[in-house]
């Protein structure tokens, strides 16, 4: 209670302060704020994690929709159909937007979709159960080489950061393991807990929520996650990985320079909130802040690598 | 476990929510295309400015309320309004049709009530050991779960096996066509942007069961339903006896439902479906189900209001969540800063035991309010002339389409399904078993392919798909389904040769 007071006028001060900037004033009611999977998903629980935060800080409630189909395109395909006024956003998941129009139409390309903030990720991680045999990811290597194809590895969907991730782990590591895809990190989850599976791809979120139930044997960072200091990067064990799934936000390509200014302003306000920090962090993800003004080249960079990894995995052609 | 949290969820603030959650659910549900998963997530930003247990007891309330009410369009229009809701249509509507409606009205909530009980207690005093049931559930056992749901198929379709397989088997065709769930190859789409998305289960649902009675409402002079004139209200004394007479039934629909709402991926559509199919492989002789049973009735709505407790249980216990729904109550309980997983039941025990007991409340509210709901649902379907009728659910329907995820091509997929389904219906071929295909498809082509990759991987394809002993039981129920009827209609046969 004393912490939502302390919110409240926390809020309160911030909206004080911010009297002669125009960027709240534009807003005229509520936001639309589209998420284009089901709920219950990484992409919906920062969504959520972000809509107090949004409230107090602007003074406007931001609703959050589903708007699942495609693995997301049927969302992607229509957002610049949307009003671009500023009152619709929608979430953007990488590798998704590049993966999926690189493999056939569906209806988007990555640069249609005007991106203004990538705003987290969830690094890779390979996660087993808190009995399993391996205690180190040498041992997850140590058998996958004795048994070529024998180690089932969980994750969600194909041609997903999951299976890129284990595609690319496999050549650095010289394994040959197999990838089950599941629908979603909760399914590829229960598979590893139920044992259907030896192990999972998956990331570090899957850690924070499933807490002493598993354990994490690398984690793709450049550096230790805070939440987990004993679990080690796959850098520091010697294999140069470090990425994820990166989260964004995009407007309708309609909206103008100074919406999409606001938005990301906005965006990166939050993003910057010391309690929404710390949230973000107690639940396995790991921040970014790439605003509207950098994101071109962060997405040049991230086409390049992203595209690189599913023509050597010959995901794409 | 103490009583204080059962007096905290008791204030009078708390009891005026979940009528109201009870209330909005049944609308919401009640109307083909808006769903609970919708209406929970407008609702989440309240759970931010209110007391966590009450926003929670609101979200459940809704939840409980709008499985209930898919019923009352499954029932009056032979259009489930919620997926959960299917199989209420098979004998639902053929009681509505005879005149029955308001018996078969009343007789959903009871049996939703119980249900909804069931699923409640078992979440309320098992939820940790049920949870492993999630668990023991691998790929290969959902695939044959879900061969288990299309060998329904074969007594739904009555004397009409290879239509109703071939229906099945176009359902299977739609739900691979869009982007596929796991491999994410397009599949069908024939490079169309319209079908990129699939086919939708609820766009699915309205098109095919609700446009060909539409249709038929304005292709036929009758009145919509019969209706008996000395009828004033809703006959609860007949429902109660009704029900107290199927108390086994009841009971071990609303198990069947708290099972299979613990399995995550599976859902109310399955739940209603096993449970309707057992109710109607235990039917005494005199019983027909797919006419108007209300055995059939209670079966369905026992289980699909199970699955609610059901489906909470491995939400809260392993933070995976069932169904759209359980998901969007997780997220609320995450940014109230609770962490869900084994430790939940003593970290944040408060806010979990007064949801619970919360939800309790709300199925306990479900009873006075269904019926009086049901009441008015009921005259006014069946007063209401078809001038009015035909061009209200006809806008309804679209507007429900489209409100699903804001897609013009779900609505023009549901109107193209649905003269579809007129036309085959002209030639015997069921909406059921096309609805059943298009769901339970997915669910066997993922749990198939993923037991495949395992079992190659580790050199054991038939023990994969043969050995495991949940399978084998799955496997043995379904061929007993298949065989049963079988050996009974040709016993029955050698019987009338013998006696002519």
């Amino acid at each position: 209670m004393l912490k939502r007071h302390f919110l409240q006028c926390a809020a309160a001060i911030a909206i004080f302060a911010n009297v002669g900037i125009a960027s709240a004033a534009e807003l005229k009611g509520p936001v639309s704020y589209v998420i284009p999977f089901g709920p219950g998903g990484e992409s919906d629980i920062s969504a959520r994690f972000q809509q107090p935060f949004f409230k107090e800080k602007f003074g406007k409630d931001l609703v959050i929709s589903y708007q699942p189909g495609g693995g997301g395109a049927v969302g992607w395909a229509s957002l610049n159909g949307l009003n671009g006024d500023g009152h619709t956003i929608m979430g953007v998941n990488l590798p998704h937007i590049i993966i999926k129009p690189a493999q056939k139409d569906v209806g988007f390309t990555t640069a249609d979709l005007n991106t203004f903030y990538m705003f987290h990720y969830t690094p890779d991680a390979i996660v087993v159960t808190a009995d399993s045999p391996y205690k180190t990811l040498a041992d997850l290597v140590a058998d996958a080489k004795a048994n070529p194809g024998e180690v089932t590895m969980s994750g969600s969907g194909k041609a997903s950061a999951n299976h890129l991730a284990q595609i690319k782990f496999d050549k650095m590591a010289g394994t040959l393991t197999t990838y089950v895809p599941f629908k979603g990190t909760g399914a590829a989850v229960t598979a590893l807990l139920g044992k259907q599976t030896k192990a999972e791809w998956g990331y570090t979120t899957v850690g924070a929520k499933q807490g002493d139930a598993v354990r994490m044997l690398a984690v793709a960072m450049d550096e230790r996650h805070p939440l987990f200091p004993d679990v080690p990067t796959f850098k520091e064990l010697g294999y140069d990985m470090s990425g994820g799934a990166y989260r964004g936000i995009a407007l309708p390509n309609t909206a103008s320079a100074e919406t999409t200014k606001m938005w990301s302003d906005m965006i990166g306000e939050i993003n910057n909130d010391a309690d929404f920090r710390k949230q973000m962090l107690d639940g396995g993800f790991a921040m970014l802040d790439v605003s509207a003004e950098d994101m071109d080249a962060f997405m040049a960079e991230r086409v390049e690598e992203y595209l690189n990894d599913a023509r050597e995995a010959g995901l794409i052609k | 476990m103490d009583l204080s949290q059962f007096v905290a969820a008791l204030t009078p603030f708390n009891i005026a929510l979940a009528l109201f959650g009870v209330i909005a659910g049944t609308v919401v549900g009640s109307i083909p295309g808006l769903t609970a998963t919708m209406a929970l997530a407008v609702l989440v930003p309240v759970t931010f400015s209110m007391d966590p247990a009450s926003a929670l007891i609101l979200l459940g309330a809704i939840y409980t309320g709008a499985i209930y009410g898919g019923a009352y369009a499954a029932i009056l229009l032979n259009t489930p309004g919620t997926p959960s809701a299917i199989a209420t249509t098979f004998d639902g509507y053929p009681m509505a049709k005879r005149g029955d409606g308001d018996l078969a009205v009343a007789l959903a909530c009871f049996a939703s009530v119980f249900g909804g009980m069931v699923g409640a207690l078992a979440l309320l005093f098992l939820a940790p050991p049920l949870s492993k049931v999630a668990l023991a559930f691998g790929p290969v056992e959902y695939f044959w779960l879900s061969v288990f749901g299309l060998s329904l198929i074969a007594s739904l379709s009555n004397g009409n096996l290879m239509k109703g397989l071939a229906g099945g088997a176009f359902g299977m065709i739609l739900s691979t066509v869009g982007v596929a769930e796991i491999s994410a190859d397009i599949r069908l789409t024939f490079g169309s942007q319209t079908l990129i998305g699939g086919f939708g289960v609820v766009g699915a649902l309205i098109g095919l069961y609700c446009i060909p009675v539409l249709i038929d409402l304005v292709a036929v002079p009758d009145r919509h339903l019969k209706v008996e004139e000395n009828v004033k209200s809703v006959r609860i004394g007949d429902a109660f006896r009704l029900a107290l007479q199927s108390k086994f039934n009841l009971i071990r629909s609303s198990v069947i439902g708290t099972l299979v709402g613990i399995l995550p991926g599976a859902g109310g559509s399955v739940a209603g479906l096993v449970a309707y199919s057992e109710a109607k492989r235990t039917a005494k002789p005199h019983q027909k189900f797919g006419e108007g049973e209300p055995d059939g009735i209670m079966a369905t709505e026992s289980a699909n209001s199970a699955t609610v407790g059901g489906g909470f249980i491995p939400t809260l216990v392993l933070g995976i969540p069932g169904t759209p729904p359980d998901a969007i109550v997780l997220g609320a309980l995450l940014v109230q800063g609770v962490r869900t997983g084994p430790a939940m039941f003593t970290q944040s025990g408060s806010i979990v035991y007064t949801f619970i007991y919360g939800l309790l409340i709300a199925t306990i509210l479900m009873l006075p309010i269904g019926l009086l709901i049901g009441r008015y649902a009921y005259k006014s379907i069946v007063t209401i002339p078809k001038a009015v009728l035909v061009p209200t659910v006809g806008f309804m329907t679209i507007i429900g389409t489209f409100s699903i995820r804001n897609s013009v091509s779900d609505v023009i997929i549901m109107l193209c399904l649905g003269v579809f389904g007129w036309v085959v219906a002209r030639f015997g071929f069921a909406a059921s078993p096309i609805v059943l295909g298009l769901i339970l498809g997915p669910i066997a082509e993922q749990g198939f392919v993923q037991g495949w990759t395992i079992g190659a991987a580790t050199h054991n394809l038939f023990g994969m798909f043969f050995g495991r002993p949940i399978s084998q039981a799955i496997l043995a129920f379904t061929l007993v389904t298949l065989i049963l009827p079988v050996i009974l209609a040709r016993k029955s046969k050698d019987r009338m040769g013998a006696e002519s």
